[in-house]
């Protein structure tokens, strides 16, 4: 399985973004083989609005199953739980650190958007 | 003649600028706030408001039972407001231009377009003044259909139109400015103002419209502002010291000449530079 983690910078040592729709990076873990690659997200920077449904069709498009973030918007959450993406706030530390607290089951899967939009 | 009162910078005077120039009229005049996000010239003039109309954007709307999921309308949508991640497709209504694009797309035509509100016109009359304003609903972000509906009102280019535009130089402020026959720049003569400045020049050239520039709170800041408008050639219609009379009358919700009425031929001299702009011959300037 594939889970995407919103990331200030490249891999799994970068420090997790609590943005979704504006991070820079996606680090894609792959449960099953241990290895990540990144997918670049600065475009999003140039988006006036509409950045988190963006971001969720680019994890849906990488085959993300899991998104692990700090917060999830209205709009974000819509769309990723139309892409049966499950979601996961409150993501703290690196992206390894944020992957590991997921396998032990620290991380809570969201029922609902935890902030506005353009929080 | 239709006057568009614009800046870069916001807070340099705009409305207070746009009332005065409406009201300073011995004729019928009309004004536009086309600040359509935060209206806020009908806190001086007071109108009373005779008809409110709502502005509607056709959104789409999807069939799940002829939608086959393909994704067609969302590869046409370059806004991001349907997107196909799942079985169909979802709309974020806030999100769309309502070009209609996603309808065109659909090879099954499962989409049809829906109104969707986004604020309202309301005309009035303060006075001898004709007033219209928009204001976009809380929550909606397209000002600019807002301002297009506010503009399309048959008062706009009957006798005297004095434009309040939003700040800025983007789309709504190239809504509210395209198509009329002069732009005031309103300016503070101080680095932030200049910076500004320059960026609504750049935009009212791309326009074509011909401009003049008022300096606001001239005794303030420093002569760059100044110094700019003569290297580039445009002209400084009126400069206004600041004056703490036409402040305490702000903060009261009086328009500026209600404080200070010996301003007003000062104004009316400024809309007969307008008119010489407009009409390309050269200005009496008076600074």
């Amino acid at each position: 399985m594939t889970i995407a983690i919103t990331a200030k910078a490249e891999g799994l040592g970068a420090e997790v973004d609590l943005r979704f729709g504006r991070a820079s990076w996606f680090v894609l873990y792959d449960t099953e083989t241990k290895t990540a690659r990144t997918v670049d997200n600065r475009q999003s920077l140039n988006t006036a609005s509409g950045a988190g449904i963006q971001a969720a069709e680019t994890v849906s498009r990488e085959g993300a199953r899991c998104l692990i973030t700090g917060h999830c918007g209205p709009n974000a959450f819509r769309a990723l739980s139309s892409a049966g993406i499950k979601v996961y706030n409150g993501a703290a530390g690196t992206v390894a650190d944020a992957v590991a607290a997921f396998a032990q089951g620290i991380l809570k899967e969201a029922s609902s958007a935890d902030v506005a939009g353009h929080w | 003649m239709t006057v568009a009162v614009a800046s870069g910078k916001g807070g340099t005077g705009k409305t207070t600028i746009a009332v005065s120039l409406a009201l300073s009229r011995e004729e019928p005049a009309t004004l536009l706030d086309c600040d359509v996000e935060e209206p806020n010239a009908h806190l001086f003039l007071h109108p009373s408001i005779e008809e409110t109309r709502p502005v509607e954007l056709l959104v789409p709307e999807v069939d799940a039972a002829l939608c086959t999921g393909c994704g067609a309308c969302s590869r046409a949508c370059r806004f991001h407001a349907i997107v196909t991640l799942g079985t169909e497709p979802l709309v974020f209504p806030e999100l769309c231009h309502a070009c209609g694009g996603c309808a065109l797309a659909c090879p099954t035509r499962a989409i049809r377009e829906v109104p969707f509100r986004i604020g309202v016109v309301e005309r009035g009359r303060a006075g001898a003044l004709a007033f219209a304003q928009g204001r976009l609903d809380v929550g909606r972000a397209m000002a600019v259909p807002v301002i297009r509906a506010l503009r399309s009102t048959r008062q706009e280019g009957a006798g005297f139109t004095v434009i309040d535009a939003p700040p800025g130089t983007s789309c709504p402020v190239v809504a509210s400015v395209r198509g009329t026959d002069v732009v005031l720049l309103v300016t503070e003569p101080t680095p932030f103002g200049l910076n500004d400045l320059v960026l609504a020049v750049g935009m009212v050239r791309s326009l074509g419209i011909p401009f003049g520039v008022l300096i606001n709170r001239s005794d303030i800041g420093d002569a760059a502002v100044r110094d700019y408008c003569a290297g580039e050639g445009i002209p400084v219609l009126l400069e206004l010291v600041e004056d703490r009379r036409i402040a305490e009358a702000y903060s009261r919700g009086v328009p500026a000449l209600g404080a200070v009425p010996e301003l007003a031929p000062r104004f009316r001299l400024l809309a007969e530079s307008l008119a010489g702009l407009a009409s390309g011959r050269s200005v009496a300037v008076s600074a």
